[in-house]
């Protein structure tokens, strides 16, 4: 029994724009995963609800005609880790996701939701970072698109203006051409967790795959909301494949990120394992590159 | 006789349970009931100065809030012990209803009745509770230090209990020359049964008295426990305990009964419903007591003890409930497992201000069996022995007797559970593979025994109690005061009636359900009795039942009944082996007889006056991924020697539930707690690493079968002994791996990056 006030069931995406601007206090709610949740524990009680979880017009993945990668915001996770356009362009985050909870909460949970929910510790959101990905947002002045960084604007909260709901997460086609990535999450049992760290790398190899051209690298649980280490990036880019450079690279990564000291792990321990992660899941995308280490 | 017994039938509740039919307490519970919600303390000790229920009562739908202030001031035990007579025998009685001294965090302060669920939530966080704090002590040595905060005042720096065991001299054993010294402290921590049902309960009265249905393990004793806090003559309480979702000790206590009911009397006797939610069971219900131990072993060099010392201090947290004996067990474990003639243990149980400790599977010894298996794999490093040797060499041989309990050890168990588990694990070759690893993946094995007794006797009383009701085509219903908690006992239960009787199994029907005002008088499930107290009350009252059934066969068959014989639900005459009725036949002649109409009935309680020993060990292979702070666990066996299986694919079955338990404890649970405020701060199932079965090997169960020869079965304990030596086993294999010996429990990546950072083998 969820301490509900009201229940708003959008017709369509305008129909939800609508409601928004209409119910300006209302929680979106599209697979419930968290937001039930949260209600059931107090935090959100008495809260009304807009859902938005039969728009089909938002939900699945498709490419555009100039190569774009376009994910619905209602799309489950399971759905993404099937889906034939990921597995062929961006085989991680289909990985990634299938890390998410068990298999009913990946049944239910949205691509969507995971991002709005702003935390640093979604098992997207790493990915996403990597791929420089773009939020799609739908609103009374229609749609406007925004990088995913930009998108976050602190722990728990994320870019979302007066009326706009979520509606797709696209990846450019230069984004993932090319390119083969990686994804690492250190939690402290193997299925029903939230990530201690999570650790992005994606690499894009020259044609003789001697070479690193591009290294991409964020990570979630490193700092409030999920960043790029920078530095690393700019030390591989244009640099010969070796474990020598992996090391290195993954040693660099400290100059960019800032985990914190809680209960729930240390920061020493979050920077050793961030380093570590950072090292391995390079080292497996030059490989699935085509590399040689 | 056995022709059900030793089989794996099915369980008798299987097919219930699997299509959802079968009823728990919630199910039970009729749409109409209020909902009790309770107001916990928000501050880990101190005194409720007021609390402001005027916003609370004008919730829409809020019947009555109950506050600490009106609550009796009547105080009672909740342990799920039997009842002594004697005073002095008797559970501490430090608890109440609802709290004005609040003495954790989520201690009890208020109660909303309400007519849903979101009403009384809403009731709840608008009640307004001021506070006088008080400083609180969460450290178990902390708390018995002059000074600290004091919890209960009759006990003196906290200690609820302290005993002691001396054997020979040690201060004058350990001056021996040539000892080599071993010593060692270990930490085990506070964890939760995280069964999956959560307790809840509803109670109404009927007939001026009070009803309580609960999802408990002991209704015989909530009985108890119900009348004593509400002031109520016991008879005036009647409890039914349906099916229920696991309990592993957590609802060996009375837990919310007494509330529920004297809720459901505040307001007239109208039904009320008490569910705990997951986040209550973890942070109010009962915990895992977090023993702290330390031991000092003189060892020859030749691998004999010479002289040992142990001291454990065991967290109780804010209330008695199971107390001092639980880690009185794990100490009184200490000197029979490893034998020496020269002994010194000393145990404290001590108050603190975290949730309250109490009964749970293995009730002392999975602590126990960390430090004292963990440290004999310290021993063996320091003198050079190999694990296996060791323990063949000392441990408890053939023949002892313990002189308290009379337990004796009858046969070679350890060794022939030891021999067992090498070959399923190949551990001979793999611990000499293992040795000298280099590199940042390694791999170990590792061995712990462990030890445990069945059931309570000599220290409480031990009875079992049984009815046996035959029905006009054969059949029966039986009843015992021993629950089904999950584990199988119907099931094994029905295969003793069967065979005791002579009957096929289809014809028995258990009646699950405990009523206290029909059930015959038991204590419950706890203490891994259930089989082996069980059996005695079933084969007495078996007896019973076959004597009336043969003396109503000579009536109607003329034969003598030294000539007459129940076999397969057939009379039989003995000395030609001749069918001369069955006995669906006999019974309906019997009980619509125009003569003489008989209901065949039999009930007895029997007395139990032994207790018996039930040993094994576990097995572990693991690799440890040392740069990533991580072990997978690549292989776990464990072997019993729990007597004669009754049904060995249950046997299995409670095997693998024991060793997922001991893997949890072993790798990642822990309920930790707020230095700052007291606070729980992970009591809830994404923050408590329960491990998962993706966390989990293939788990292997293997048994001796030594018949225990005080059983009419043959069988002894096997509830609790699969969860008690799996921890060690894995804290064994990476020392092995490693060369890292771990002094705690969960040994998680936390443990180790600080671990491997102080040996080198990471850089800081």
């Amino acid at each position: 029994m969820y301490d509900m006030k009201a229940l708003y069931q959008a017709k369509s995406v305008e129909d939800a724009v609508v409601l928004r601007l209409a119910h300006p206090e209302a929680q979106i709610i599209a697979g419930g995963s968290d937001v039930l949740v949260q209600m059931r524990e107090g935090r959100r009680a008495g809260a009304e609800l807009i859902s938005i979880q039969t728009l089909d017009e938002i939900r699945g993945v498709s490419m555009e005609d100039d190569g774009t990668l376009r994910i619905g915001s209602l799309t489950s996770f399971s759905h993404i880790t099937r889906d034939p356009l990921i597995q062929k362009y961006i085989r991680v985050l289909g990985e990634a996701v299938d890390q998410v909870g068990g298999p009913q909460i990946r049944n239910i949970g949205t691509i969507g939701g995971n991002t709005c929910n702003g935390v640093t510790s979604a098992d997207s959101a790493s990915t996403l970072h990597a791929w420089d990905a773009i939020v799609e947002l739908t609103g009374p002045q229609g749609v406007r698109r925004q990088p995913i960084a930009e998108f976050y604007i602190k722990a728990g909260q994320v870019d979302i203006r007066e009326g706009e709901i979520q509606t797709a997460i696209l990846i450019p086609r230069e984004s993932y051409e090319n390119c083969f990535g990686h994804y690492i999450k250190y939690a402290m049992r193997n299925a029903m967790d939230i990530a201690t760290l999570g650790t992005s790398v994606n690499v894009r190899l020259s044609a003789d795959k001697k070479t690193v051209e591009r290294a991409r690298v964020a990570f979630g649980v490193a700092g409030p909301v999920p960043l790029r280490a920078a530095h690393a990036e700019a030390l591989a880019a244009g640099q010969p494949v070796s474990l020598d450079l992996a090391d290195r690279f993954a040693r660099a990564v400290k100059e960019d990120i800032n985990p914190r000291d809680s209960w729930r792990a240390a920061k020493d321990f979050r920077l050793h394992i961030a380093v570590e992660s950072a090292r391995r899941a390079f080292i497996e995308s030059v490989k699935l590159a085509g590399g040689a280490l | 006789m056995s022709k059900s017994v030793g089989r794996s039938v099915t369980r008798v509740d299987a097919r219930e349970k699997a299509t959802g039919r079968a009823r728990y307490t919630d199910d039970l519970c009729g749409r109409e009931a209020l909902v009790v919600k309770i107001c916990h303390s928000t501050i880990a000790h101190g005194f409720v100065k007021s609390i402001d229920t005027a916003l609370a009562e004008a919730v829409p739908g809020v019947v009555k809030v109950l506050t600490c202030f009106e609550a009796p001031d009547v105080p009672f035990p909740t342990a799920g012990h039997p009842w002594s007579t004697d005073p002095s025998h008797q559970d501490v009685a430090d608890r109440l209803l609802l709290n004005r001294h609040v003495r954790y965090y989520g201690d009890e302060v208020a109660a909303v009745i309400a007519e849903d669920e979101v009403a009384a939530a809403q009731g709840v966080r608008a009640l307004k509770v001021e506070y006088e704090e008080l400083p609180f002590v969460l450290d178990v040595q902390e708390a018995m230090a002059d000074g600290a905060p004091q919890l209960h005042e009759e006990y003196k720096n906290n200690i609820l209990g302290h005993s002691d065991v001396r054997r020979g001299d040690y201060e004058a054993a350990r001056r021996e020359p040539g000892l080599i010294k071993v010593e060692g402290w270990y930490d085990t921590p506070t964890v939760q049964h995280c069964h999956i049902e959560n307790h809840g309960c509803f109670a109404y009265e009927e007939a001026g008295r009070m009803v309580v249905v609960s999802s408990t393990q002991i209704p015989h004793i909530v009985r108890r426990v119900v009348g004593q806090a509400l002031g109520m003559p016991w008879g005036k309480v009647r409890i039914i305990k349906p099916y229920i979702g696991g309990g592993f000790g957590n609802k060996q206590d009375a837990l919310y009964e007494p509330l529920c009911a004297w809720c459901s009397a505040q307001v007239g006797g109208r039904l009320v419903k008490l569910e705990c939610s997951r986040e209550e069971t973890f942070a109010s219900n009962r915990v895992r007591h977090a023993i702290r131990t330390h031991i000092i072993s003189y060892v020859r060099p030749d691998g004999t003890l010479a002289a040992r010392k142990f001291e454990s201090f065991s967290n109780q947290g804010a209330y008695a409930s199971h107390g001092h004996g639980v880690n009185a067990k794990g100490m009184n474990a200490f000197p029979q497992l490893y034998p020496c003639p020269n002994v010194e243990c000393d145990s404290w149980t001590v108050y603190t201000n975290r949730p309250a400790a109490g009964a749970m599977r293995g009730y002392g010894i999975p602590q126990a069996m960390f430090a004292g298996e963990s440290h004999i794999d310290d021993i063996c490093r320091a003198v050079g022995m190999t694990p296996l040797e060791f323990r063949r060499k000392n441990l408890m041989p053939v023949g002892y007797v313990d002189g308290f309990s009379k337990n004796e050890l009858y046969h070679d168990t350890f060794n022939q559970c030891m021999d067992k588990g090498i070959e399923a694990i190949d551990y001979l070759r793999k611990y000499e593979a293992y040795k000298n690893q280099t590199g940042p993946i390694r791999r170990g094995v590792g061995l712990a025994v462990f030890w445990y007794n069945t059931a309570v006797w000599p220290i409480s009383l031990e009875s079992s109690s049984c009815r046996m009701v035959l029905n006009q085509d054969g059949s029966l219903q039986f009843q015992t005061g021993e629950t089904e908690i999950g584990q199988g006992c119907d099931t094994a239960y029905s295969q003793m009636v069967a065979d005791a009787v002579g009957i096929p199994f289809e014809h028995v029907h258990v009646v699950s359900t405990q009523d206290t005002d029909v059930t015959p008088f038991g204590t419950g499930a706890y203490a891994s009795r259930q089989t082996y107290i069980g059996g005695f009350s079933i084969m007495q009252t078996a007896l019973a039942l076959r004597e009336r059934i043969l003396n109503i066969a000579h009536e109607q068959t003329r034969m003598p009944v030294s000539n007459l014989d129940l076999v397969d639900g057939q009379i039989v005459r003995k000395s030609d082996g001749r069918v001369l009725k069955s006995l669906g036949d006999l019974a309906t002649e019997s009980l619509y007889s125009l003569e003489h109409s008989q209901h065949i009935t039999a009930e007895t309680t029997a007395q139990i006056k032994s207790n018996a020993y039930s040993f094994g060990c576990s097995f572990a292979e693991v690799e440890v991924d040392i740069p990533m702070c991580k072990v997978k666990l690549l292989r776990m066996v464990n072997v019993h020697d729990c007597g004669r299986l009754i049904n060995p694919a249950l046997a299995e079955a409670q095997v693998h539930g024991g060793m997922s338990m001991a893997i949890g404890y072993g790798l990642s649970e822990e309920l930790k707690f707020d230095e700052k405020t007291g606070k729980p701060l992970n009591g809830n199932l994404l923050d408590y690493k329960l491990s998962t079965f993706m966390d989990h090997p293939t788990l292997e169960a293997a048994f001796v079968e030594n018949p225990e020869p005080t059983s009419p079965y043959g069988t002894k304990a096997l509830g609790e002994p699969p969860a008690c030596s799996g921890a060690p086993a894995i804290r064994n294999a990476v020392l092995n791996a490693t060369g890292v010996a771990i002094d705690c429990c969960p040994i998680t990546p936390h443990v180790f990056y600080r671990k491997f950072c102080e040996a080198g083998l990471i850089e800081e």
